[in-house]
């Protein structure tokens, strides 16, 4: 544990992004925590300032700051909407990583992210080991979702409904690509990112196809790594370097225009918080980070976007899908026309709005496993306004929030199918 | 704050609506206002309106110094605690608990959102115009208990002239009522006028009636363009003298246009050194008509170029880039002071001159937005408050800016309350007098001195 004079320097240098608060407290209108509780030290402006207090030696309990800040989705919300441009998603951040440097990572997570998910090969293994195992303590539970739940896993999981392990995960079906550009001109490098590769491999194939029916070259190299996310978020930036270094390696030997991923959360950390977070990597893994985040795509703003799509008019009794718009892509990147435009590519397919299609789905990655309750209490809203619609199928352009949402909707009863935009024009092709 | 005490506040609002550890003590310790945090010993967060009440008892049973807190964007320090005392949460009392169509009014409790309230109003088709700047997330609570003003206060007036009736719990706990639901009413003391910007000082609130009314079926927005200061400022004049009102009439200076340009890529001419921001509205041929003078008044003023909103996406721009003034200005600087300090809408080129005198004599950085139409103008100064030389000529320069307004005929505060950050400034503008009456009020509605203690009439 680092003397709590290191705490206090480390704090210091955030103090010239921290300062930028004006404490207008207009985050309050967009937290989804702070909507379900209403308590200020769970909306950015309070976990700023407990973030000033502490470095001010004002407030003296680092373990009580660091409950506050980690109860956040970084869904990023508030840096969306802040008058003032706060960067509070690169704040809390880099805060998780002081503070967890000051208190110490818990076992557990050393144990999954230092022991497990630095080690690519070995995690495919194990997950694949548990793939098989899986189904002897969940029964299926809703066909049209797909999701199982568990009894006998009940403690650890609550009432949660589950999307499985895939029985194949993409790397074993597709260990690796790396064919020629054909009509586009363009070549594509693939970062499936782990929940497609390992839950919705359905969604890595979905993309291969569009790729291959658009001429579209693609680099795929085996052994890549998870973005690093889950591991930053807990504060742990030895594993979340060691990640990053591990795929600059694996994509470094590439020759592409552009790196694509069709997930939410893997681009916009890729693409954003990878070079946010590079100060303090060398100088030549800065550069590279660089180099890799130009190139970084969200896979419907590419098919969209540099394949010029044009799409049809629905059909005659084409099915209803409402979208529900990824934080990481339309607060984090802007991107929200571009899925609608990749989906209705599918003339089955009509869109039908939902109410505030951006609201956060109350996932957060490991959020929704250590607060279950918030995060079902956000997840039920969005699930309502799903219902709202009447549509058949929900698609997004995240697999966590298809996991959440999947969840959701299983939990509730309800018959409705969650899909990847890409899946959806995959279908038409 | 001492066991047997907590577990009684546990008991009354219930566990999971106390907050006594320091991280959540800490993030009620401010408000919107640049001023130093104070830690309440406790937070609380009443789920009935009926607990709301014994929570005041309990509070003045115990002389626990208490602070209602809504939304906590106050930029006058009013929502800034006592030591040791307890922060009065309303945002769980978040009711609307009648919208009447027949009779034009609503019934709500003090914790609902504004920005709501005007859309559920909006949806019945009807119009609550106060739109202070906050609204989106602010409570209604606390629009009445500082007199919150905004855009649209030139023709609409501001909260103070939306309050029919306000029912508050005195320290005791016992509700006080007062007002009523119909237009007219003069039964009793005006207790209700009382309780419209005491900040919290005189009651706790417990529901609010407030006025409806129909919405302007038309309007038109313009921007004015400018080569001088003074030409804009006469201009206001210039209309209002027309016997004109329109519901909107912003300002901005160059500083600001330019901050705004740089910020938003809004289209706005950077060599300009003043602009107006106008609606007018109302039934659509008086808004055509009205339009049509306003631009007149304005090309005979010497605007140099005026652009009409041709539909409602040209009209969101005007307004666009008036609604990114602060966020334009707020991202230059670490420290964002804003000011709104008023004066009779005929000084303003006078007001303008002395805030460009201030900003060269104190080295400060000002710009200047605001509602011209109503006197109503908010220098903005970048700052950095860990500048400790340049801080202390950020306040040196905040009190000659009161000096200059009072000796204008203005006003403190036009909208954003005395709390802390003022009331040492309040017996220049009133008396002595006014200062021992006020507080001789205080004393007797609160001889314990538990509410909201220091706010606008000091200690």
């Amino acid at each position: 544990m680092a003397a709590m004079h290191e705490l206090l320097r480390l704090l210091g240098e955030l103090d010239d992004q921290l300062v930028g608060c004006m404490r207008c407290g207009m985050c309050q209108a967009v937290c989804p925590i702070y909507g379900q509780t209403g308590r200020e030290a769970d909306v950015a402006r309070g976990k700023i300032a407990l973030l000033e207090g502490l470095a001010h030696e004002m407030v003296k309990d680092p373990q009580g700051v660091q409950d506050k800040v980690t109860r956040c989705l970084l869904c990023g919300s508030c840096a969306a909407n802040c008058p003032s441009g706060v960067k509070a998603l690169d704040i809390f951040l880099k805060a998780r990583g002081i503070l967890t440097g000051y208190l110490g990572l818990s076992p557990v997570k050393q144990a999954i992210f230092r022991g497990m998910l630095t080690k690519p090969r070995l995690f495919n293994t194990m997950l694949g080991l548990a793939s098989r195992f899986q189904g002897l303590f969940t029964s299926p539970v809703n066909d049209i979702i797909g999701s199982s739940c568990s009894k006998l896993l009940a403690p650890v999981l609550g009432e949660r409904h589950l999307m499985l392990l895939a029985k194949t995960p993409l790397h074993r079906e597709v260990p690796s690509l790396d064919t020629k550009a054909g009509a586009s001109g363009l070549r594509a490098a693939f970062f499936p990112g782990c929940l497609a590769d390992k839950i919705f491999p359905r969604v890595g194939h979905a993309v291969l196809k569009v790729l291959r029916h658009h001429g579209v070259g693609v680099f795929l190299p085996p052994n890549q790594a998870c973005c690093g996310i889950p591991a930053l978020a807990s504060g742990d930036r030895q594993s979340f370097e060691k990640l990053v270094r591990a795929n600059l390696d694996v994509f470094g030997a590439g020759d592409f225009d552009v790196l694509v991923t069709p997930c939410a959360t893997c681009t916009s950390t890729l693409k954003k918080i990878w070079p946010a977070m590079a100060l303090g990597m060398s100088p030549q893994d800065q550069q590279r980070i660089k180099g890799l985040a130009d190139k970084v795509m969200d896979v419907n703003a590419f098919v969209a976007d540099r394949l010029g799509l044009i799409p049809p008019e629905p059909r005659q009794g084409a099915v209803s899908v409402t979208v529900h718009d990824p934080c990481h892509l339309k607060k984090s990147l802007g991107i929200s026309a571009q899925p609608r435009t990749v989906l209705r590519m599918n003339p089955g397919c009509k869109i039908v709005e939902m109410n505030a299609s951006d609201a956060c789905c109350g996932c957060g990655g490991s959020f929704t496993l250590q607060h279950a309750e918030i995060s079902a209490d956000i997840g039920r809203q969005k699930r309502d306004s799903i219902k709202g619609t009447g549509a058949q199928v929900v698609a997004t352009g995240c697999p966590a929030c298809m996991l959440q949402i999947s969840d959701m909707l299983s939990r509730s009863g309800d018959q409705v199918a969650v899909k990847h935009p890409m899946e959806i024009y995959a279908e038409s092709l | 704050m001492n066991d047997a005490l907590l577990k009684e506040f546990q008991a009354l609002v219930g566990k999971d609506n106390v907050m006594e550890g320091e991280a959540d003590r800490f993030s009620y310790s401010y408000d919107a206002a640049v001023l130093e945090p104070v830690v309440p010993g406790l937070v609380v967060r009443p789920a009935s309106r009926e607990i709301l009440g014994r929570v005041v008892k309990l509070c003045n049973d115990n002389g626990l110094p208490l602070t209602v807190r809504g939304s906590g964007t106050n930029l006058s320090g009013g929502t800034i605690p006592s030591q040791g005392g307890v922060v009065v949460l309303t945002n769980a009392l978040n009711r609307i608990l009648e919208i009447n169509e027949a009779d034009l009014y609503a019934v709500v409790e003090p914790g609902v959102i504004t920005a709501r309230f005007a859309a559920e109003v909006a949806a019945r088709g009807l119009f609550y115009p106060p739109d202070p700047g906050s609204q989106a997330v602010s409570t209604l609570g606390g629009n009445v208990a500082e007199n919150a003003g905004g855009l649209r206060g030139l023709k609409y007036g501001v909260t103070k002239d939306y309050v029919m009736g306000v029912d508050f719990f005195d320290v005791d706990g016992e509700i006080v009522k007062s007002g009523s639901r119909t237009v007219k009413c003069v039964t009793g003391l005006n207790l209700a006028g009382l309780m419209v910007g005491s900040e919290g000082t005189l009651g706790v609130f417990e529901k609010l009636i407030l006025k409806l009314t129909p919405p302007p079926l038309a309007a038109k927005a313009m921007m004015a363009i400018f080569d001088d200061v003074a030409k804009a400022s006469e201009t206001v004049a210039a209309i209002i003298a027309a016997k004109i009102v329109p519901a909107t009439l912003e300002f901005m200076d160059n500083f600001t246009i330019r901050s705004v340009e740089d910020f938003a890529h809004a289209g706005l001419p950077v060599d300009a050194k003043a602009l107006l921001l106008i609606e007018v509205d109302g039934h659509p041929g008086q808004v055509a008509d009205e339009a049509e003078k306003v631009e007149a008044i304005c090309r005979q003023l010497g605007a140099t170029r005026i652009q009409v909103a041709k539909d409602a996406e040209e009209r969101n721009k005007v307004w666009e880039a008036r609604r990114a003034a602060l966020s334009a200005l707020a991202r230059m600087s670490p420290t964002t002071v804003l000011e709104d300090a008023t004066v009779p809408r005929s000084r303003i080129p006078a007001m303008m001159q002395a805030l460009e005198g201030i900003a060269g004599k104190y080295r400060l950085t000002i710009g200047t937005f605001g509602h011209a139409g109503d006197g109503n103008l908010h220098p903005t100064i970048l700052t950095d408050r860990r500048n400790l030389e340049e801080w202390r000529r950020v306040e040196d320069a905040i009190d000659e800016i009161f000096e200059v307004a009072l000796a204008l005929g203005g006003t403190l505060s036009g909208e954003h309350g005395i709390g802390l950050a003022k009331s040492k400034y309040l017996e220049k503008e009133t008396s002595r007098a006014t200062i021992l009456y006020s507080r001789r009020l205080k004393k007797a509605l609160d001889p314990k001195g538990i509410l909201n203690p220091g706010k606008i009439i000091g200690e």
